[in-house]
């Protein structure tokens, strides 16, 4: 008998240890709220695509995350935020790229999916796409926090765009604002009848160049779902690119037998560099999966049979 | 077996009724292009730099749909996408709603090369293209005659069709000698197959792969289709060089591209096992070709789709140049 279940993450990086309680526990609270409104959807028989976009929205909307308001900012101090959707079943797929005002992007990636023969819509004309169909926007100045404004500041100085992960010993001064590596927020979902999604929304990176788009809308590195499982990924995003993160985990159940843990494990361990990236999966047989090569990820987890996790740093 | 290869495409899915004369105009630039590369890699140019060449190429010929003859967006503009992969390190570079680049794939090798990131899009990538110094033009350069021809047509074809599957009736310039075939949702006698691409491997047995294109013919603008996405329409391990074309959205779907190396990798298939592999079992309905070659020095074409301009040659003196199967 297989059950459904459910994973989400709000970003893999270098998560210190020491974070300070007003940072961790906020964010913590917010992983916890999420997964009670995943799991509820699930148990109320909602198909994981409406799961899965749910749970990101709420991410979205959550101020202390990397996505939707609380987007890192680009160089020029603006918000660019880009979200992917996936179905397992059909494989039907849609994203979206440089976002300014759509309040929330996953859901504008899903009407991509539904209302265009396209799969990927980006910058103007996505903003003008979402007007059409009546999407909420907002202006672009609600997305942007004074964390992040802080952010920026802070990379500029320091003259380097600021990555999921840093050098293992981080300069002094970054220390406070360690928690700044919040790559990503990402949902995936499988109910009792093997039905699967998987849904991945950011800001992207501090600092990044203006129109610089990385894994998160490009199907196979941040997001992928097939009928053996489902992947959103987080972390560096050119590497989760190079490594097709998300597609991989799927390719090596389907090519190699692997099993969801194992593949997983194995593309956190062999695909990407040490410290770069993380991911939640899920599989049809309703197993669930976390692994990263970061310092820490933001993450949540549910199984039918009971069985629930909130955390942040490995387990041991 | 080893040795350099290299192999070059034009776009899949083709007009059958298209004239004699187009069919020979487009065998002689694959043949030109193969031919620059032939030269290039007897000089022991580097895989990436050869990828890089032969598809400015194409790019500067307005003969296929990249560069100068690329498809027009709904609104009768150019927006090109490309990317290219190095498969030694993995290293990648794309871009998209490039407008003024004269080469959109050199772009897409700079931002591989020079900036940070592995993929720039729209302004951001022009500014970027506008500090780099790279050729820049006109958007009016791109835009052919033909293509505004095609646009027209296509918009008519659009505004009869409701529902893409089914075959168009009374379409002005949908001749009696129209067949029924359909690429993305056109009438084959309109649609512009989508992309050029070069694969090569060189005589060190380094892979390297390359696509570029103007995308779907009446396009939305911003639509981004498989081109520039990295495992979809372009891919390049140690093992192997990928470029598709084709159906877009099935292509990235079907994350055609890895999954050439993928079933190379975790299944240990052989390059023309696995081109035949994901071609056969990886498109569901959709329509797509590819051109692919291996770190041993092989070059294998494959396609589901009604023809696919392509050309391939192999250091031992193999040369082929074709369209249809």
């Amino acid at each position: 008998m297989v059950g459904w279940a459910i994973a989400l993450h709000g970003g893999a990086g270098d998560i210190p240890i020491d974070l300070p309680d007003e940072r961790r526990i906020p964010r913590e609270t917010a992983l916890r709220h999420c997964l009670d409104l995943g799991v509820s959807a699930l148990k109320s028989g909602e198909p994981p695509l409406d799961v899965a976009e749910l749970v990101v929205r709420e991410l979205e909307n959550h101020p202390d995350f990397n996505a939707g308001k609380g987007s890192v900012l680009t160089t020029q101090g603006t918000v660019e935020m880009e979200a992917s959707i996936m179905e397992g079943k059909t494989k039907r797929c849609g994203a979206v790229s440089g976002l300014t005002t759509v309040v929330n992007p996953i859901s504008l990636a899903r009407l991509v999916m539904e209302k265009t023969p396209h799969i990927y819509l980006a910058f103007d004309a996505a903003e003008a796409f979402a007007r059409a169909h009546g999407v909420e926007t907002v202006d672009s100045s609600h997305f942007i926090t004074p964390e992040n404004i802080a952010r920026l500041k802070q990379a500029k100085e320091f003259n380097r765009v600021q990555l999921d992960y840093t050098a293992p010993t981080p300069p002094k001064e970054l220390e406070n604002c360690g928690d700044s590596q919040i790559g990503t927020v990402g949902c995936v979902a499988v109910d009792s009848a093997g039905n699967l999604a998987s849904a991945t929304s950011t800001g992207g990176y501090v600092n990044k160049m203006v129109g610089r788009i990385g894994d998160t809308p490009v199907i196979g590195a941040g997001t992928y779902a097939n009928h053996l499982c489902a992947v959103s990924a987080t972390g560096k995003g050119e590497e989760i690119i190079r490594g097709t993160v998300a597609r991989d985990v799927a390719a090596l159940m389907e090519y190699k037998g692997l099993s969801l843990t194992e593949a997983a494990a194995y593309v956190v361990d062999q695909s990407v560099p040490r410290g770069s990236c993380g991911l939640v999966a899920v599989s049809a047989r309703g197993e669930v999966t976390m692994p990263f090569n970061t310092t820490g990820m933001f993450r949540a987890c549910a199984t039918e049979d009971g069985y629930s996790e909130m955390a942040i740093w490995p387990n041991n | 077996m080893g040795g350099w290869a290299i192999a070059v495409h034009g776009g899949a899915g083709i007009d059958p009724n298209l004239p004699a004369e187009r069919q020979e105009e487009a065998k002689q630039l694959l043949t030109r292009c193969l031919n620059l590369g032939i030269v290039a890699l007897r000089s022991n140019v580097s895989a990436i730099d050869v990828v890089e060449l032969v598809i400015r190429e194409l790019e500067t010929d307005p003969l296929f749909n990249s560069g100068r003859g690329s498809a027009l967006t709904e609104k009768g503009t150019v927006e090109m996408e490309a990317s290219i992969m190095d498969g030694t390190k993995r290293r990648c570079g794309a871009v998209s709603g490039i407008t003024t680049v004269k080469n959109p794939i050199s772009l897409a090798r700079l931002v591989m090369d020079k900036s940070p990131h592995s993929y720039l899009a729209f302004s951001g990538a022009e500014d970027f293209a506008r500090k780099q110094g790279v050729e820049i033009v006109d958007n009016d350069y791109f835009v052919t005659d033909d293509n505004v021809g095609m646009l027209k047509l296509a918009k008519e074809a659009n505004s009869i069709l409701f529902d893409y599957r089914i075959p168009p009736m009374g379409c002005a310039g949908a001749a009696a000698t129209d067949s029924p075939i359909q690429m993305n949702g056109l009438p084959i006698s309109i649609y512009a197959p989508e992309t050029v691409g070069c694969v090569v491997v060189d005589g060190e047995g380094r892979c390297a792969a390359g696509t570029s294109t103007g995308g779907l013919m009446n396009k939305m603008m911003g639509r981004i289709g498989d081109s520039p996405l990295i495992g979809a329409g372009t891919y390049a391990s140690e093992l192997c060089g990928v470029s598709c074309t084709g159906e877009g959205e099935a292509i990235i779907r079907a994350t055609l591209a890895r999954d050439v190396s993928a079933v190379m990798e975790y299944k240990g298939l052989n390059l023309q096992e696995a081109v035949d592999y994901v071609i056969k079992h990886r498109l569901d309905e959709g329509f797509a070709g590819l051109i692919a070659v291996s770190n041993k020095g092989e070059v294998v074409c494959g396609f589901n789709s009604n023809g696919m301009f392509r050309g391939c040659a192999t250091e031992d003196g193999f040369m082929e140049v074709a369209i249809w199967e």
